[in-house]
């Protein structure tokens, strides 16, 4: 919906429009009794797409589904024109990156690597040709000889996508690409992930749980909640105009919903709010914590607007701040200094004056 | 001090000798095993062990040479090393496939097929020595027509020996292996689905080299159980010296011709199998 530039005529045209422009064109319904997956997926060449949702979202079945391993029972899946709905796994133009990786533990890195294009038909001497230009590319040269457990988290990780590409997939599939890696590794691998994913021509679909992995390696965000999509757009527009609790709470921001009238803003919650759009009907308002001001009693002077009369919940520490769970007239998060905190004497039950700048209260059109 | 007594429990366990059992009183009496578990327990323990120092006391270590090199002797072993080899060989080729099946399609009937795989552990010997002829004789169900098409006849010949062996070691080898199936994660072989391998690929170049060791295990368990057939062989294949004739049944021969005979031979079966479990111990006891 904010990118219609690129994808908007493919999920328009739903079948031959999309098959014939390239790139994936998928919907993909999962029926499993308890859980429905329905989702519709569409992508350019190049581009990277983040499936990004909180966990049992149905994510990792969407990827297993575009990999083959897990039927569909609807919908369809094109990639670059062919149809590929009922293809099994093995006779998919589609490389997978697992979250364990799962390189096979028995073969060194280069013949994990030289798999794929031996079982494509590839003889062995050039299979592991193209194995060693892949590992040499992703600086692994010196560790081909290497079995997995010989590897580190990062190397196993650029020796599971060097594998996964060695194929030359259509389209990519990375699950939870950077999980199993530790804080430290992670950054690096994350920025040398992003570097390959730039270069790689056709569709690429990371599944992630983590907000910063999407926004430093995709171009688009889709995001899942029970099986279906409640937002998508570039990771700006995601971050800034959340449209769902989970997306609001990954990003920081407090998100209500109203009814706006210019400026002003009713609130589902009863209060009003003022906010810097001027907009008319159904809308979200979103707000970061620290722009929201705490007071031990009504501020004098400053007028009605954006103060409410709240009571402490909970506090909890948030980096080198603290941040405040409120309950009353508008249940919000407020960030605040740990001196500001102490001033103010606050524990749970407080009764306290919550104040918002009005210029950092954002109204979006629900 | 408890932690410095259990330690010295348990290395006098796995040593098993009488040193352990001197220690037992003095460390301290209703802290370690209680008495009740530990009398059966070494009970059992000399109940298996006592027969085969027995034979080792009564071997005729004297004569043994002379007994080893009798060609009759090494006759018997030749089969029964050839046999067995050829019977777990048949095992492999056709039970790891069996395993696959079992374990990794669904199809109707399958636990009725897994148990009927299972019944050959279960029934007495002998009552597949009489079932083979049945199938596989001269007038068998099966084997008239081996017979009549191909002139083909099993019974007391030394491929009958190695059928009746399969027969009884297959099971093992398959439940062995099937385990090993289940247990093996079956993402790897999504994997190489996803790059491109068929199911056998995948099989062949994967999941095989996975659960090697579950095979290697099966095998072994399957070569020691056909080693030893005895009353199957002997019904099918009969007591032909050099042609039908393994080890078990030259060993039943001689015990009551030339029990010294008898003796030597065993000997040269218990070093064979404790050859065996020495050798593999750590290849795949460890491993699984």
């Amino acid at each position: 919906m904010t990118r219609t530039g690129t994808t908007g005529h493919d999920r328009a045209g739903g079948g031959t429009g999309a098959s014939a422009s390239g790139g994936l064109d998928a919907h993909l319904v999962v029926d499993r009794g308890t859980f429905r997956l329905d989702l519709a997926l569409t992508a350019a060449p190049g581009e990277v797409v983040a499936l990004l949702g909180p966990n049992g979202a149905g994510k990792s079945t969407a990827l297993r589904a575009l990999a083959g391993l897990a039927p569909l029972t609807g919908g369809h899946l094109h990639l670059d024109g062919t149809e590929l709905t009922h293809r099994p796994p093995e006779s998919r133009p589609v490389g997978v990156v697992f979250q364990d990786y799962l390189l096979f533990p028995h073969l060194t890195a280069l013949d994990n690597v030289a798999f794929g294009p031996r079982c494509r038909g590839a003889t062995k001497a050039r299979a592991r040709a193209a194995a060693a230009a892949w590992l040499d590319r992703m600086g692994l040269a010196e560790h081909a000889g290497a079995k997995p457990r010989r590897l580190s988290g990062g190397q196993a990780q650029r020796v599971a996508l060097a594998r996964a590409l060695a194929t030359d997939p259509r389209l990519l599939l990375l699950d939870e690409p950077l999980a199993a890696l530790d804080a430290r590794t992670r950054l690096d691998v994350r920025a040398q992930l992003r570097r390959h994913l730039a270069v790689f021509e056709a569709v690429a679909v990371l599944v992630t749980h983590d907000p910063l992995d999407a926004m430093v390696l995709a171009d688009r965000l889709v995001v899942v909640e029970h099986g279906r999509v409640v937002q998508e757009g570039t990771p700006r527009d995601v971050a800034r105009h959340p449209r769902t609790d989970y997306i609001a709470r990954l990003v920081g921001l407090n998100l209500r919903t109203g009814r706006a009238e210019g400026r002003t803003v009713r609130l589902d919650d009863g209060p009003t709010v003022t906010t810097t759009e001027d907009l008319t009907g159904r809308v979200f308002v979103a707000f970061p914590p620290d722009a929201v001001t705490l007071h031990g009693s009504r501020p004098t002077g400053s007028g009605a607007r954006n103060l409410w009369h709240c009571r402490v919940a909970g506090m909890e520490t948030h980096g080198d701040r603290i941040r405040v769970d409120l309950t009353g007239e508008l249940p919000l998060a407020a960030d605040l200094t740990t001196v500001a905190a102490a001033e103010l004497g606050l524990h749970p039950g407080t009764e306290v004056w919550a104040s918002l700048e009005a210029a950092r209260a954002h109204a979006y059109p629900a | 001090m408890i932690p410095a007594d259990t330690s010295g429990a348990r290395r006098g366990d796995t040593r098993g000798g009488a040193g352990a059992r001197r220690r037992r009183p003095g460390t301290g009496g209703g802290q370690g095993v209680p008495l009740l578990l530990l009398l059966p327990a070494l009970v059992a323990l000399a109940f298996l062990l006592v027969p085969l120092v027995a034979l080792l006391v009564r071997a005729p270590w004297r004569g043994m040479p002379e007994q080893l090199t009798s060609p009759a002797v090494w006759q018997a072993l030749r089969l029964s090393l050839v046999c067995a080899t050829a019977a777990t060989a048949v095992s492999l080729v056709l039970g790891v496939p069996l395993a696959w099946l079992l374990a990794r399609t669904e199809f109707p009937g399958r636990g009725l097929v897994r148990a009927l795989v299972t019944l050959p552990l279960v029934l007495p010997p002998v009552v597949g020595g009489v079932a083979l002829l049945m199938a596989l004789g001269r007038n068998g169900v099966v084997g008239q027509w081996l017979d009549a098409w191909f002139g083909v006849s099993l019974p007391f010949t030394t491929a009958g020996v190695v059928v009746a062996e399969t027969f009884v070691a297959m099971p093992f080898l398959v439940i062995s292996v099937e385990g090993t199936l289940r247990a093996a994660d079956r993402r790897y072989e999504e994997a190489a689905a996803t790059l491109g391998a068929s199911r056998f690929t995948a099989f062949r170049r994967v999941t095989l080299p996975l659960i090697m060791p579950g095979v290697a295990a099966g095998s072994v368990l399957a070569w020691a159980r056909a080693l030893g057939e005895f009353g199957a062989t002997i019904t099918f294949a009969g007591n032909f010296p050099d042609r039908t004739q393994t080890m078990p049944l030259a060993v039943y021969l001689a015990l009551q011709s030339d029990p010294e005979a008898a003796i030597a031979l065993s000997v040269v079966l218990l070093a064979v199998s404790i050859a065996v479990l020495a050798g593999l111990r750590d290849r795949w006891m460890t491993a699984s």
